[in-house]
């Protein structure tokens, strides 16, 4: 068993809060570029234009890419031969939290409550941690920052396996038409097809991780990646929905087995700050 | 080509922006969002003063990222507006002639906008160490417990702004789509 201690979890944590929210992936900046070029509409170029200048500005001074630093989404990939000593894993990743938030200087956007009095934690903590054990003695963090505005709109559908791919398509599209200007186009469009409720949601998240311009290793998943992504750049919606071609810069499906009776569809829409970094511990 | 905007916001100067016109804006311009919102029209329904006077003036939708050592404030983008759609009118009638968000209106929100004769402005959003950079002053000036959704007054120079939904009610977000929907 190889032995981590909590306080490299914790410092790597913190790390990783401040360099998401600074420094945008070169993956995303590559289709930001690309999409200047695509765009035919001349405001929707200057806004593109913006937001590169944004995220360099972002990286420049270390200030945060968008005011909403978001929910700490934190992936752990944790190998079986892993043995973690000096304390709680939870609470060494929401002390990880809370101190590259404080020293940061990102905001807090978590209340302690959905629906009652909403006051805010005033740290960002609690975490949203998702643990898979994997094989090896590695400990793998992603730290992604989910901001609300885009996350509001996404969704969730039950649909029927008879809609087949076509209603697969009509959801995907209707999600992303309805959202509109809302999640701050260009988008990218996470979607978790099959499994349970729960696990659909899981891997339209998981989608949003997957490095930009890579398909789907099964070709039919990946000509489907493909054929929304056009269809939604026809929508007309554009760079922060002023109108144009290019509403998103990528759509990426993850798929699960699935039920006999189901067949689950879950669209998680990522805002341009399409923020994470990892580390291997 | 941009026009230069300065704030209080006269009639006059509402009535010349026009949907899809790129603004820079200057002056005072006061943040609120959600919880400031529904305070402010609480105390609106209790017939208490406002922490300011609406008329002319101009609320931005934003709750900004805590300021570095030396730093005016931290980064300030906008957030969704839809979820002030509630609020907003209450605040048109008292005088307040322009907003800074992202997002589509409720229709009632349009009507309101046409009949004060006020004008809807959106910053881009996510863009928000950019737009901080056009923030000169930041203080706060009422709800301080709120934290991120205090009410700040800032002064603004060439804070670049989108009008989408001009005080004749044409948005831009209906507009733009159309013309690029294929």
């Amino acid at each position: 068993m190889r032995e981590v201690h909590v306080d490299t979890v914790t410092k790597t944590i913190e790390e990783l809060c401040m360099d998401a929210n600074y420094n945008l992936p070169e993956d995303v900046k590559e289709a930001l570029e690309q999409a200047v070029q695509k765009e035919a509409c001349p405001l929707g170029k200057e806004i593109l234009q913006d937001i590169i200048k944004n995220a360099e500005i972002a990286s420049r001074d270390r200030v945060p890419i968008c005011q909403d630093t978001g929910f700490t989404v934190v992936f752990l990939e944790l190998g079986q031969d892993v043995r973690i000593v000096g304390g709680d894993i939870n609470e060494a990743i929401n002390e990880g939290v809370r101190r590259g938030y404080k020293k940061g200087y990102l905001r807090k956007s978590i209340v302690d409550d959905p629906f009652l009095a909403r006051k805010n934690t005033g740290d960002n903590t609690p975490a949203i941690i998702h643990t898979t054990i994997v094989s090896g003695d590695r400990l793998k963090v992603t730290v992604a920052p989910k901001g609300g505005g885009s996350e509001n709109m996404s969704a969730l559908r039950m649909l029927k396996p008879s809609d087949g791919v076509e209603g697969i398509k009509k959801f995907v599209l209707e999600s992303v038409d309805n959202a509109g200007s809302n999640p701050c186009p260009p988008i990218i469009v996470g979607v978790g097809i099959g499994g349970t409720i729960e696990m659909t949601a899981l891997i339209a998240k998981k989608a949003l991780l997957r490095q930009l311009g890579r398909y789907n290793p099964n070709p039919e998943v990946a000509k489907l990646e493909k054929q929304l992504l056009e269809e939604i750049n026809k929508l007309g919606i554009g760079p922060q929905g002023f109108g144009g071609r290019i509403t998103a810069l990528a759509v990426n499906i993850e798929t699960f087995p699935a039920h006999i009776a189901s067949m689950p569809v879950a669209v998680n829409i990522q805002c341009h700050a399409a923020r994470h970094k990892e580390a291997i511990i | 080509m941009e026009k230069t905007v300065h704030t209080p916001l006269t009639g006059e100067t509402v009535r010349e922006l026009k949907s899809g016109d790129r603004v820079l804006l200057n002056g005072t311009i006061y943040t609120g969002r959600d919880a400031a919102h529904k305070r402010l029209v609480e105390m609106l329904d209790k017939g208490e003063n406002l922490p300011m006077d609406l008329k002319g003036q101009v609320i931005y939708y934003v709750g900004p990222c805590p300021a570095k050592p030396g730093a005016v404030i931290g980064s300030a983008g906008p957030t969704t507006s839809g979820r002030m759609d509630a609020y907003t009118p209450a605040l048109l009638e008292r005088g307040l002639k322009g907003m800074i968000g992202k997002g589509i209106r409720n229709q009632r929100v349009i009507d309101a906008i046409v009949k004060h004769g006020a004008v809807y402005l959106g910053a881009i959003g996510g863009a928000g160490a950019l737009l901080a950079e056009a923030i000169k002053e930041a203080e706060v000036l009422a709800f301080e417990d709120l934290g991120p959704e205090a009410i700040y007054r800032l002064r603004v120079e060439n804070f670049p702004v989108t009008v989408i939904i001009d005080s004749q009610g044409n948005d831009l977000y209906t507009v733009g789509k159309k013309q690029y929907k294929e």
